[in-house]
């Protein structure tokens, strides 16, 4: 019996590509659709297959602690800092950024749309008691969520806000259903099937941009990580290939991310 | 209603084209479960065989056991696999996270206990039946079981079923072993959560369809099967 | 010829049910040659005697005892059930399972399932599922099952029940010939008719006990027991 199970064990575990790399990525990124133009250039200019785990920032940050991935991509700073510091990571690689945007009911009761700021917009909410839906699962959009409640001083945690723990999507689906207020990525937003009665409200403040950032996981900690094709996979993200991919990237006619690794020294 | 009709069309449109990415994850789901079917029910079949006819100390028990994992929640199994396949996890070396084989392992760990539970009611049900009988004939205890499994075959069958059933529409527990890559791990239920994600409710319903369809042709041919092979039924 | 099994020689048998007490103590002695009748009235433990001789019921205390070995006894014995127990499997395999446990080649068992199916005339529902059959079908497939081994000794618990006038005839024949051809009977039933027609000797139980055995005709001219008496008047027996 064990003699079986070794057999099927070998024969499906060597089925892997040689040339494979798993990449954690947000939901955000992948729901984007970005990873679709991506992947294919890079499987193109570099003979490599990226194998894309979507998750949670959290999460990405812990498949990359335990080694289970080769690099993450991901857009929480202080959680990526932390990340490297803690030796988990070589080195955080800006690649590019995007921007979050809040959407609500279209008649938006709360009025945000005169809001100053994000904080500002969301003070309105937390004053207004209108349906709140949170992303609740520690991902990078969740933590710049709590990092704009913090900014605008309001009490959130009322009948009104409701952390769903779910993916971009799944908490946009959420909203659409209850008419409620959500903090979304714009790429998410803009490739998103089901707005129903949901319309972008406000946008704009710096304080809602979307640094992401490409990290290889240290082969010092897990030597079975792929360090070289780690490597060569931020090369191909900070090329000028990527760059213009990247840069003319549309939905709807609208530019989702903008470019901005800085060549390395 | 309207997006039922758009997502039967949808499934409708991506069968009669063999959309390439369709067939892929469609296989994948069938290699998948398939390969966890075969071989929970070779654990499975004959512990459930085994319980119905060996009495030994802590059999009471082991049935119980038996069919409290029987509703195992399937994320609790997966997080459960995901944890021990884990690079920093005690089977991290074999490298299997995220691959086809973990969610074969996860599978396997969901679906045998409920084929074993089947095999072993059925069997119980067929030894009561035949215990006089047998022991009258005064067939040896291997005569006995290979009896016992051969008569009872059909309700074996519809074990294994119930097992790809339980395995092709599980997903909590796949998308946390497997990863829900594309091209490497993606399968039906996975790629349904991840259009549900995007809001493509059409595509996840069309998915859906095909699920479905995939479930009720695997079953057909199943019994098509059993009953070409001798007449009848009981 | 190997030396015969018989005779069966039962001592102070007593089963007991959670503490109950179904049957016994009986004694005894099932000679080589015969026919014997066990007749009484529901639950007086007709069933569970057969059962006791063919050691299918755990005795709580006394013997049960043949002339060689229990193992090489059993395989020279048959019992037909009270209610037939029919495998998952056709009328032809049932008949030949007995068979091909034992060692007999497959033409050879497949041959004898046919020959015999014919004598209790079934031999249009070879190839029908036995668990299809009507109840006395069922009935005549399990008794062909049981004599197909040419067995010493069959215990028959009712075998003609659910059986026809005709059936019943041609059943109590192919017993006659079984018992012709040296295979000795012992067969539990209600029918006071059919009792007459075949018995050499009478077992009769009231409560787990016999009450009486003695030779048919001494049975049915004078029984001993104001029970037997009523029995073979037709009066219901308390
Ligand atoms: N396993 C058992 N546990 C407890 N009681 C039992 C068991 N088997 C039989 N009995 C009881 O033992 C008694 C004798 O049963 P048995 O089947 O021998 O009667 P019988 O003479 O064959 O009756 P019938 O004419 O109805 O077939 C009945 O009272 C029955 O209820
Ligand atoms: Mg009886």
């Amino acid at each position: 019996m064990i003699r079986i199970f070794a057999v099927i064990f070998t024969v499906l575990g060597s089925a892997a590509w040689a040339e494979s790399l798993k990449l954690a990525v947000t939901t955000s990124f992948h729901n984007s659709g970005l990873s679709d133009i991506l992947l294919p250039a890079i499987k193109e200019d570099t003979d490599i297959d990226v194998q894309l785990l979507v998750v949670g920032t959290g999460q990405a940050l812990r498949l990359g602690e335990a080694g289970d991935v080769d690099a993450i991509l991901v857009h929480s700073r202080a959680a990526e800092e932390a990340f490297v510091a803690a030796g988990y990571g070589t080195r955080r690689r800006e690649i590019m950024y995007n921007d979050f945007v809040m959407i609500g009911p279209a008649d938006d009761p709360a009025r945000i749309g005169e809001a100053g700021t994000a904080a500002d917009a969301l003070a309105l909410i937390a004053q207004a008691q209108a349906t709140f839906v949170s992303r609740g699962d520690d991902s990078g959009t969740h933590k710049k969520e709590l990092s704009l409640w913090d900014a605008s001083g309001a009490t959130r945690g009322g009948d009104w806000y409701r952390p769903v723990g779910a993916g971009m999507g799944a908490a946009l689906n959420t909203a659409a259903g209850m008419d409620a207020y959500i903090l979304a990525d714009r790429a998410s937003w803009l490739n998103f099937g089901n707005k129903a009665g949901l319309d972008l409200l406000f946008a704009g403040d710096p304080a809602l941009f979307n640094q992401y950032a490409y990290i290889p996981v240290n082969p010092g900690r897990h030597a079975h990580v792929k360090a070289d094709l780690a490597i060569a996979l931020e090369d191909w993200l900070t090329s000028d290939r990527a760059k213009e991919l990247i840069d003319n990237y549309m939905i709807n006619g609208e530019t989702l991310f903008t470019f901005n690794a800085t060549n390395p020294s | 209603m309207g997006e039922i009709w758009e997502g039967l069309s949808a499934g409708f449109w991506l069968v009669v084209t063999l959309d390439a990415d369709l067939v892929e994850i469609t296989l994948r789901s069938l290699q998948v479960t398939l390969s966890a079917v075969v071989i929970a029910s070779v654990i499975g079949l004959p512990f459930g065989a085994f319980l119905a006819i060996r009495r030994f100390r802590h059999r009471r028990a082991t049935i119980a056991v038996l069919n409290a994992l029987m509703g195992l929640p399937p994320v609790v199994v997966g997080l459960v696999v995901y944890l021990l396949l884990s690079r920093s996890g005690p089977f991290g070396v074999l490298g299997l996270l995220f691959t086809p084989t973990a969610m074969i392992i996860a599978q396997v760990i969901i679906i045998t206990p409920l084929i074993a539970s089947i095999a072993h009611q059925a069997i119980r049900d067929i030894w009561a039946e035949y215990h006089d009988l047998l022991i009258s004939l005064s067939t040896s205890k291997r005569q006995r079981i290979k009896t016992l499994l051969w008569d009872g075959r059909r309700a074996l069958i519809t074990a294994s079923l119930a097992g790809f059933g339980r395995g092709i529409g599980e997903v909590g527990a796949i998308m946390i072993v497997g990863g829900n890559i594309d091209n490497a791990t993606r399968v039906l239920t996975t790629a349904i959560a991840l259009e549900t994600g995007k809001g493509d409710f059409a595509l996840a319903l069309g998915l859906g369809f095909v699920l479905i369809a995939l479930a009720i042709a695997v079953n057909l041919a199943i019994h098509t099967i059993g009953r070409t092979e001798s007449e009848g039924k009981w | 010829m190997v030396t015969s099994i018989l005779p069966l020689r039962v001592s102070d048998a007593v089963v007991k049910r959670r503490k109950k007490r179904l049957l016994g103590p009986v004694s005894l002695d099932v000679t080589a040659e015969g026919f014997t009748i066990i007749m009484g009235p529901n639950g007086s433990g007709k069933t569970t005697l057969l059962r006791v001789l063919h050691g299918l019921e755990r005795l709580s205390s006394g013997q049960v005892s043949w002339t060689v070995p229990l193992a090489d006894a059993q395989i020279r014995q048959a019992f037909v059930f009270q209610m037939p127990i029919m495998m998952r499997r056709s009328v032809r395999d049932n008949l030949a399972y007995p068979l091909l446990v034992h060692g007999q080649g497959k033409t050879a068992a497949y041959q004898a399932a046919e020959i015999w199916a014919d004598r209790v005339g079934l031999a249009d529902a070879l190839d029908t599922p036995a668990p299809q059959l009507s109840g006395g079908e069922k009935q005549k497939l399990a008794l062909a099952r049981a004599l197909i081994r040419e067995p010493e000794i069959v215990f028959l618990d009712e075998p003609c029940a659910n059986l026809d006038g005709r059936a019943t005839r041609e059943i109590e024949a192919i017993l006659k010939d079984a018992q012709a051809a040296g295979t000795r009977i012992l067969m539990s039933t209600h029918d006071v008719g059919q009792a007459k027609r075949l018995a050499d000797d009478v077992v009769f139980l009231m409560h787990g006990s016999i009450i009486e055995h003695t030779p048919a005709k001494a049975f049915f001219t004078g029984p001993k027991t104001p029970q037997a008496t009523a029995l073979l008047q037709g009066d219901i027996v308390e």
